[in-house]
């Protein structure tokens, strides 16, 4: 297969699963927040039960008109979406779904993840200061708090996973997993998956874009298709970390009949996950500015550790 | 929980907090597909009013009463020539009886206080207008609400007995019959007694 061929594939796979399963998300969202609250939520768009309501949305949205407030700083204002896209496409480039199903397997791949998902803050700086509102500063520097405190534990709790499997490759680390890390390495999956939500900003980390205070955050300026951008941002967001998770402390594709079925067991994982992050979502009340840094310095930072040392001290057992 | 000093086990109302979730979703979600499946309304439902002209006398006290003064009735007067009557009387003929629905308060004074029975509420809701000024319900328009009035509600049983009824009664009984109204009551109704058992029973003692 020549090189270029081989290169479209890839990219092609990589853009249509970065298109399709954030709509899948998105609309297991509608449904089950809907069910979870004794509504049905959309059943018009589309024949059957809505299943066509985001590409309706979509559509919605694209033809909505573009507003620049006249004091934004234009370019940055306009660029700020596309920055807090374009690195969940990155990460999702390097996430295996299978055996040998990734689009670009790397040897550093956690250190490219951890490295690209920062730079989510300075997607919602970006446009928290260029829109010229008080509301939209306020929720961005909230924004730039969590993110940067979220960082952490995240970025720790990735360690201890990558020191057990002594590899920073993604598949690697799938290679190397055994299913006593379920336990061994639960408090590290519990504090990447809660650090990862607030990475994302989803309830009831959504301190940033509070809407009952801060209209929405730093997304109050933005209209049409850039802020559908935000949106499939979040959503691409779930799938990630849902991914990532899975990835490294769900096991990945292993499962029965892991040859064939690889790439299902993983998809399986990531859309469990996703219904976690969605059911989180309908369950909790949003918490409050103290309560989030509290959370991650005081319980996140400290367990992520302690998860450092007693992977340490196994691996050195071993 | 906390305030009564019982100590829960912590993390255990976040759990909670799942479970209704989840228990809800489990189940039958209550919505109702109101534009494809009628709802299912009261009958006493207020939606639109209807107006049943026969009955109309342009006494006007509905126009009166209006509280939003959103009823508007012209009227006049016709001679009715009864044959062999000493003189002609005077009709009143309605020219105009509107309600601007985009001002009525849905309070339903001008149906309480209609004393011929002309205007009734009907539970007809879907009269939305992409117009404000297509809300203004003329005669005709209003005429044909009727249609939709409910039949009224059996009486009660159990209830007085209407005053023409108790009036009946007592002019059949005659002259010095009781005047308790309850003795107007049918025989069937009264045969079958809810109340007057529990009133035989004694006074249960009280407690303590």
């Amino acid at each position: 297969m020549p090189l270029w061929l081989d290169l479209l594939i890839r990219v092609a796979a990589v853009m249509v699963g970065f298109l399709v399963l954030p709509l899948v998300v998105g609309q297991a969202e509608h449904k089950v927040m809907a069910h979870m609250q004794g509504r049905v939520g959309p059943m018009y768009a589309g024949a059957f039960h809505g299943w066509a309501q985001l590409i309706a949305d979509g559509v919605k949205f694209v033809q909505k008109e573009d507003i620049t407030p006249r004091d934004a700083d234009r370019t940055v204002f306009r660029l700020a979406p596309i920055v807090a896209l374009f690195p969940y496409l990155v990460v999702i480039l390097t996430i295996p779904l299978g055996p040998n199903l990734v689009a670009q397997s790397l040897d550093i791949g956690l250190f490219l993840v951890l490295a690209v998902l920062g730079i989510g803050v300075v997607a919602v700086l970006m446009s928290a200061w260029a829109s010229a509102n008080k509301y939209s500063l306020l929720g961005g520097v909230r924004g730039a708090a969590q993110l940067l405190g979220y960082e952490l534990p995240l970025v720790l709790a990735a360690a201890s996973v990558a020191m057990a499997a002594g590899t920073l490759s993604l598949p690697g680390i799938v290679e190397a997993w055994q299913p006593w890390w379920l336990l061994w390495q639960a408090p590290a999956a519990l504090v990447f998956f809660i650090a990862g939500l607030a990475e994302i900003r989803r309830p009831p980390f959504d301190m940033p874009i509070a809407d009952s205070e801060l209209v929405f955050g730093y997304m109050t300026e933005y209209t049409g298709l850039r802020f559908a951008f935000f949106l499939l941002a979040e959503y691409v967001g779930i799938v990630v970390i849902a991914a990532l998770t899975t990835v490294l402390f769900l096991g990945g594709w292993h499962g029965p009949f892991e040859e064939q079925l690889g790439w299902l067991w993983t998809l399986l994982k990531i859309f469990a996950l996703s219904f976690v992050i969605i059911w989180f979502r309908v369950s909790y009340p949003r918490l409050r500015e103290d309560q989030l840094q509290r959370l991650c310095w005081l319980i996140l930072v400290p367990v992520a550790l302690a998860q450092l040392v007693l992977t340490a001290a196994v691996k050195a057992a071993l | 929980m906390s305030e009564n000093g019982d100590r829960i086990a912590p993390g255990k109302g976040l759990l909670d907090g799942l479970a209704v979730t989840f228990k809800t979703m489990t189940r039958r979600s209550t919505t109702q597909q109101y534009p494809d499946v009628e709802p299912d309304l009261p009958p006493r439902s207020r939606g639109v009013i209807a107006l049943l002209e026969e009955n109309c006398t342009v006494c006007m006290l509905c126009a009166r009463e209006c509280p939003d003064w959103c009823i508007y009735i012209d009227s006049h007067k016709e001679e009715v020539v009864v044959p062999g009557a000493a003189r002609a009387r005077q009709r009143n003929v309605l020219d105009k009886f509107d309600i601007d629905f985009s001002l009525c308060m849905y309070c339903g004074i001008c149906i309480e206080v209609c004393p011929f029975d002309a205007l009734h509420w009907t539970p007809e809701f879907e009269y939305a207008e992409t117009d404000v000024l297509s809300l203004l319900h003329d005669k005709d328009r209003l005429g044909e609400w009727m249609r939709t009035v409910p039949p009224p509600p059996a009486h009660d049983v159990l209830g007085e007995p209407s005053k023409e009824e108790a009036t009946a009664a007592r002019k059949a009984a005659g002259p010095g019959a009781a005047t308790a109204a309850k003795t107007a009551r049918p025989a069937s109704v009264r045969a079958t007694p809810s109340r007057p058992a529990q009133e035989v029973e004694p006074a249960p003692e009280p407690e303590q």
